[in-house]
């Protein structure tokens, strides 16, 4: 309960620093836009010089892009860890978050966290909205709790790898670009796996499973059979993947010594 | 110039101490190479060309596109903007030297390390498993270097333009990623130029973008030939001289307009 209530005072905080600054607000939901559509005029593009991908259609691509937003925007709401390294280790405030009554990582998620990010899932829900039309899906009314249990999974296996990668500056002194380059491998889990070779489909699936964060759990609403074995493991890939990360930072925290700044 | 040769040399060296990076790096770039590579042979099925080029220089292109970045990235907007923000910036301002001229130079030192440590071996070892075409003229490869320099130039001058912007607004976290953006999509990093509409392909006509990764990939994979490869590289010449007057006149109004907050 006391951590619920520290969530709930953190956040009223946000609100009120966030609301102050509106214009940079607008500006951080642009960009943002702006970055999802990067990828959108890359498939726009890419199909309009062909029809299918290995079988599947452009609006089914757009479908699973449209599905990948929404997960990946709670997960930029809440775990924002990219500077982490730069941040926490290297300038000092690990030591300042270690000395409260809180569990460290419950801490810096509130502390950096940008719920703005959320806003990034309502261009999802339109591009799934405008291909599922366009695909005539027929939908469930259970379908909505199914696509609730996808996207806390999908989100979770996102936090569960990127707090792993931030472990690693509790051993590692050396700073590491990796994050970044990890964010490129990521989008490779919002194309359909079989295009792929039989070794990047295995590692997309079972070593850095990002496909459960979008081809996956989308097959399932797209009505393609033949993965919902797959997509139903989705939650609990994101639990696994977030309990070994989390029991990764918790190793990390007991071996870490501050740099002394 | 001794002062620009050993930031260069300096910034190099403190990419070299960071030696996780480059191991993790090169497994990285050879991942996503080998990614775009069976993305592009599903986009492709089985056709034997698209807009004039074949799937191997579409995988040379892509693998280009990502070297020749690793090359001309870097952060200097951010570095500038943190400086701005921090005050350091009124010390760089009294240093002998020039400030922009100062960070382009560090641009380079960092470039130049990851063009030969990271992507460089990256490519050399995706090579062994891919169709990669390289072309076998020296005239080519040396046509590419001097369109990696221009991209790294014009790359930099436009880091530099939105770095010195940061003197009139302070805070423009927002406008540095869009600028990212725009330069992923319109440059041909993602995509050659040739795959959009038309209509597209006119307007890039008018903006430095396509100079930066378009031309030196298409020079590479031999998909411009002859006077093609001479109007790229020209085309490329002229935004590198032309970015220089926003720079220059704005640098001299953000001098004299300079608040230091503090530091």
């Amino acid at each position: 309960m006391f951590y619920v209530s520290v969530f709930f005072q953190y956040m009223a905080q946000y609100m009120k620093t966030k609301l102050q600054y509106r214009a940079d607000l607008f500006v951080e939901w642009l960009s943002d836009f702006m970055a999802q559509a990067v990828n959108l005029v890359f498939l726009l593009v890419v199909f309009g010089h062909t029809t299918l991908l290995h079988g599947w259609s452009r609006d089914e691509i757009l479908f699973i892009y449209g599905f990948f937003l929404v997960p990946y925007a709670v997960f930029g709401a809440f775990f924002n860890l990219w500077d982490f390294n730069e941040r926490y280790i290297v300038q000092g405030e690990m030591d300042r978050v270690l000395t409260r009554p809180l569990n460290s990582l419950f801490q810096i998620i509130l502390e950096r966290m940008e719920l703005e990010s959320l806003l990034g899932a309502i261009p999802g829900l339109i591009v799934m909205a405008y291909a599922g039309a366009r695909l005539s899906l027929t939908f469930h009314w259970y379908d909505a709790f199914i696509f609730l249990l996808f996207v806390i999974g999908g989100a979770l296996i996102y936090a569960g790898i990127f707090i792993s990668l931030a472990t690693i500056s509790f051993f590692a002194d050396a700073r590491t670009s990796i994050m970044p380059m990890m964010y490129n491998i990521s989008s490779y889990g919002r194309y359909p796996v079989d295009i792929y070779h039989r070794i990047i489909r295995y590692i997309l699936t079972w070593v850095l499973p990002f496909a459960f964060v979008g081809v996956y759990p989308a097959a399932y609403f797209l009505d393609k059979e033949e993965w919902y074995s797959y997509a139903f493991f989705t939650p609990a890939v994101g639990a696994v993947c977030f309990t070994v990360s989390v029991m990764l930072w918790n190793a990390g925290v007991r071996r870490y010594r501050g740099t002394g700044s | 110039m001794d002062k620009y040769m050993e930031m260069v040399r300096i910034r190099f060296l403190m990419m070299l101490a960071y030696r996780t990076n480059y191991y993790t790096g090169i497994l990285i770039y050879a991942i996503n190479i080998a990614a775009y590579y069976f993305l592009w042979s599903a986009i492709y099925g089985g056709k034997s060309s698209m807009q004039g080029m074949s799937l191997g220089q579409m995988t040379t292109y892509v693998a280009i596109s990502w070297l020749a970045r690793a090359f001309y990235f870097n952060n200097l907007d951010r570095e500038i903007a943190m400086e701005i923000r921090d005050g350091k910036v009124a010390v760089e301002l009294i240093r002998p030297y020039s400030y922009l001229g100062m960070k382009a130079v560090q641009g380079l030192g960092e470039g130049l390390f990851r063009l030969f440590f990271l992507s460089l071996p990256g490519l050399f070892f995706v090579s062994l498993f891919l169709p990669l075409q390289f072309p076998g003229h020296a005239k080519t490869w040396l046509s590419f270097g001097l369109s990696l320099l221009f991209s790294f130039i014009i790359f930099s001058e436009l880091n530099l333009l939105a770095g010195v912007v940061t003197f009139f607004t302070f805070r423009n976290e927002g406008l540095l990623r869009a600028k990212r953006f725009i330069i992923d999509l319109f440059s041909g990093l993602i995509l050659p130029l040739s795959f959009y509409p038309d209509w597209a392909q006119r307007t890039m006509m008018y903006f430095p973008f396509q100079a930066i990764s378009y031309i030196p990939s298409m020079i590479m994979t031999e998909s411009f030939k002859g006077a093609a490869v001479r109007d790229g590289l020209l085309l490329q010449a002229t935004w590198c001289i032309v970015l220089l007057f926003p720079i220059g006149w704005l640098w001299r109004a953000a001098k004299k307009r300079l608040v230091v907050q503090g530091g």
